[in-house]
């Protein structure tokens, strides 16, 4: 292999860093109006009235919208296949505002000064309604978030809104009270998960123009261009081929933007005006008004015989996805579906549960996708179980973590909203992991180290698996054309959000076509030129579009040897194409010349070939996560020493992309453990609403991140590839946990790990 | 108001209001390079060097710029530690969405001017103000020792 397997630097690589203007914002015509969106001061209130006209008068006021002014076709915002497995429960603007930061009326003027004075004149006249502010008590709630007549749901999805519940979702295995009462030890705890932010560094922009055959141009950062382009045509009443979509660089999204955000509102302001509108959100937008991880409550018991083996595990779910249901139920399926496959050789295991609706900021999208919370819980309560039964945790999840070659029955049962694929393991090195991150980390000596002092360290572990795309649903698709030169352009819908697909896609194509990577100038992504993709998002680019552009470079491989036949007169069989040379026998002709040929010359013809691809499977990704930990038994301070990442994410296609993927899904997934909160007042004004009182990791948090990735070959992507876009995200919460209680012997079991729990875990204790 | 900025070695005069901040009169002159990332000076994306010394712009009012000398990314292109460092960055994948990169970038090369022989610990010090949400600041910071030839 000569392009793939391969370090090479980004192709994009040069552009970011010397700050060429390729972005959203950075190319947002000179003339765009700016809009600004007053947003809901009220948790859950009705519109009584607003009195837009001292705004309109407002010199340089161009346009004002309210509820009054919006097609009413209810749609979700989520960014996900058709039709979604998430509720239409929104309007671009509707006469409920269902959290602080809701969209409530929408200005455009000529520059933002204008456009935010304008803001202040809006006179809002609200119907304060009795918001419901905490998830353990909506369901049922006497106050309906969504009392809509026309909220629409596909019934696999099981809504209630009436009872405020978004989604629900149960299944069962086996005898699972039976299982628990056979076994010899039995775990049964409550876990917290938090809401998170994504806090990627470009806030959401979008901006939007008429194009000159009085089309609606959207550029946007988005993680799913077409996506948007179908939710915006339901959205605004267009059809589809009246709608371009267009995404330059995206300045990181994480599943903040797997979804339309800004869109609608620059699409209205240009269709009513003609005018070029631009939207860039404030960061305190991005915090209050766009989405944040499901908080998560789970009630896990797990039960095992006296020697390890673990006979049943049940999980009891509860998900907050605050005032819409976007991405409810898939977050909390995946919550089941992409850990408990894990321990596959249980007799019996259930999950279930119910997604509510809250007066809080939308939950949706975000990297790790429900695994990462129900990981917390459950690779808790393993250790928990490891502690019950006197047992080293490694070993326990040797015992019972699947293998190579296995199945598990959940594959089938669950997917992401439907019912999922049956499917063999054809590539897992969980156990290689396993085993080497113990010795990078020095489990068998830090483990039993003793456990005292004012500061005592200790190690903890958690395993972990994601997927490659979404089996049967998520289609990706790639374009190649030859130039002239013997270069190809590759037009992908796939979505580089920063991930370096771009890069890894044409190390694809021009490992088959056995070009330099060099050759391929890749383009993503545009609704008008590329292929369609379904976007960036359930680590699915490096597996289904990959194997799209593989597919795409199959083709024209072929067509590049028909191409020479026909030129050297010779049948198809006796042409060779090795990447510059197309040769018949003695003769040859360079690829160059024989693609000026097809041009210009003789039997004149455009090559040009596209590639579709579908998972028929979800290969996962594993990992395991090994923490090591510093505890303050005086201060409850928690000092992360060292992290060990061991993955399994196939053979990389870049190995130096793909460790990135996973170092910085650690820092984020260590953000969560430890750091991060999005936190509400008493009546549901967002605390955290600036990246002083939210706050992220920064360098200086981060020390030691050790990532591994070990040979593994899947069979089914390409080039023995799975996707890695997510998986390293995983562990950190409930490895740093687990390192915690092998520290002090206290047991975190809601997120974040703050000083303040752990000291007060240590005075319980004493 | 009129003021005079020296940008990236050219001198210009511009109009501005008295409340604009450095951030948006650059950003509104065409140099790009220089994001926007908060309303808090908290993310460093922001960050030009005024008069060699990196600050954030979007934390500076533009009157007060007056008289100063400006550097973004834009003005550096031929730099050859510009040339060194971006190549450490890109060499490690630690370009990953690269809304930080021309920040960190700048800051990297004031701090190469101030420390002599700065250990790991007072990089991360130095740049601890420009955040990542990409990278785990792991690759950036093995490209930073790299061209400072640090042996870690
Ligand atoms: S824009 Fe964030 S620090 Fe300046
Ligand atoms: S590379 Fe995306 S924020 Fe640093």
């Amino acid at each position: 292999m000569k392009e793939v397997k391969r370090p090479i630097k980004k192709v994009d690589g040069y552009g970011l860093v010397s700050g060429k203007p390729v972005y959203t914002d950075d190319l947002a015509p000179k003339n765009s109006l700016v809009v600004k969106i007053l947003r809901s001061p009220h948790a859950f209130a009705r519109i009584k009235n607003i009195d837009v006209s001292k705004a309109e008068a407002l010199e340089g006021v161009e346009c004002v919208l309210t509820y009054k002014d919006v097609p009413k076709n209810r749609f979700t915002r989520a960014g996900q296949g058709y039709p979604e497995p998430s509720p239409y429960d929104k309007y671009i603007l509707d006469e409920y505002v269902r959290y602080v930061g809701d969209e409530v009326a929408v200005v455009a003027a000529r520059d933002e000064i204008t456009a935010e004075k304008a803001l202040k004149l809006l006179d809002v006249d609200y119907e304060v309604l009795e918001p419901v502010l905490d998830f353990e008590k909506s369901k049922g709630s006497k106050s309906i978030i969504h009392p809509e007549d026309d909220y629409q749901s596909e019934v696999f999805v099981s809504s209630d809104p009436k009872n405020n519940i978004a989604a629900t979702y149960e299944m069962s295995i086996g005898d699972v009270e039976g299982e628990i009462e056979k076994s010899d030890v039995v775990i049964k705890e409550r876990f917290y998960t938090q809401a998170q932010a994504h806090v990627m560094m470009e806030p959401h922009a979008a901006y939007s123009y008429i194009d000159m055959q009085g089309r609606l141009v959207i550029v946007s950062s988005t993680q799913v261009p077409f996506h948007v382009r179908r939710i915006l045509a339901r959205a605004l009443d267009l059809p589809i081929k009246k709608i371009r979509v267009i995404k330059p660089r995206v300045g990181g999204g994480f599943g903040g933007k797997q979804a339309i955000h800004g869109e609608p509102y620059v699409a209205l302001v240009t269709l009513k005006t003609g005018k070029p509108a631009k939207v860039y959100y404030t960061r305190k937008e991005v915090f209050e008004s766009t989405y944040t991880r499901h908080p998560m409550r789970f009630d896990v018991t797990i039960g095992a015989d006296k020697n390890g083996k673990i006979n049943v595990i049940d999980v009891r779910g509860l998900s907050d996805t605050g005032a819409y249901g976007e991405h409810a139920l898939t977050t909390f399926m995946v919550a089941g579906s992409k850990v408990l496959p894990m321990y596959n050789k249980v007799k019996a295991v259930r999950f279930g549960g119910d997604v509510v609706y809250t007066n809080h900021a939308p939950a949706g999208a975000y990297r790790g996708y429900g695994a990462i919370q129900a990981n917390f819980a459950i690779e808790s309560a393993m250790d928990m179980l490891a502690y019950k039964l006197n047992m080293d945790p490694v070993k326990l999840r040797e015992i019972n973590m699947i293998r190579e070659k296995e199945t598990s029955p959940i594959f089938k049962i669950m997917g992401e909203g439907r019912e999922g694929v049956d499917m063999i393991v054809r590539s897992c090195k969980l156990d290689e992991c396993v085993e080497k991150g113990a010795k990078k980390i020095d489990w068998e000596n830090k483990f039993k180290t003793k456990k005292e002092g004012k500061k005592v360290k200790g190690v903890g572990m958690a395993i972990a698996m994601q997927g490659s795309g979404i089996a049967k649903i998520d289609m990706g698709a790639a374009t190649l054309k030859l130039n002239e030169d013997g270069s190809f352009n590759l037009l992908i819908g796939a979505t580089d959000i920063g991930t370096g697909s771009d890069t890894i896609l044409s190390q694809i194509a021009a490992e088959v076509l056995n070009v330099p990577t060099e050759s391929i100038i890749p383009y993503s992504s545009d609704t008008d030129v590329t292929p369609f993709d379904v976007g960036a998002y359930a680590s699915s680019t490096t597996y289904v579009s990959g194997n799209a552009v593989r597919i795409a470079a199959e083709k024209m491989k072929e067509e590049i040897i028909k191409a020479g036949a026909e030129y050297f007169e010779v049948s198809e069989n006796e042409v060779e194409f090795d990447g510059k040379e197309i040769k018949a026998g003695e003769r040859k002709i360079t690829l160059k010349k024989l693609a000026e040929v097809l041009y210009y010359n003789e039997n004149q013809k455009q090559l040009s070939t596209t590639g579709s691809y579908v998972g028929e499977e979800s290969p996962p990704p594993f990992m395991a996560g090994y923490a090591e930990v510093e505890v303050d038994t005086e201060t409850g301070k928690v000092d992360l020493l060292n992290y060990v990442a061991v993955v399994d994410c196939g053979t990389p296609i870049n190995p130096n992309l793909a460790k990135v993927q996973v170092e910085g899904g650690l820092a984020q997934g260590i953000g969560m453990a430890m750091y991060e909160e999005v936190k509400y007042d008493k009546n549901g004004r967002l605390l955290t609403n600036n990246l002083m009182n939210y706050k992220i990791p920064s360098r200086v948090d981060i020390k030691k991140l050790n990532v591994e990735l070990v040979d593994s070959y899947e069979p089914t992507g390409p080039f023995g590839a799975k996707s890695v876009g997510e998986i390293g995200i995983d562990t950190p919460p409930a490895a740093i946990a687990n390192a915690i209680y092998n520290a002090v012997g206290v047991r975190i079991k809601d997120l974040p790990i703050t000083p303040e729990k752990v000291l007060r875990a240590l005075k319980e204790k004493k | 108001m009129k003021i005079i900025l020296t940008i990236n070695n050219v001198k210009r005069e511009v109009e501005i209001s008295p409340s604009e901040f450095l951030l948006d009169v650059l950003r509104r002159l065409d140099y790009m390079s220089v994001k926007k990332g908060c309303d808090t000076g908290t993310c460093g994306v922001c960050t030009v060097l005024m008069d060699g010394k990196p600050v954030l712009s979007c934390s500076v009012l533009a009157a007060s710029a007056d008289g100063h000398e400006i550097t973004t990314i834009e003005g550096l292109e031929n730099d050859p530690e510009f040339k060194a460092i971006s190549n450490a960055l890109l060499e490690e994948g630690a370009d990953q969405c690269g809304f930080c990169s021309p920040g960190l970038i700048l800051n990297v090369y004031a701090m190469k001017k101030e420390l002599k022989n700065p250990s790991e610990e007072d990089m991360k010090k130095y740049l601890v103000g420009n955040l990542c949400r990409c990278t785990g600041y792991v690759p950036q910071m093995r490209a930073i020792k790299k061209y400072f030839e640090v042996k870690a």
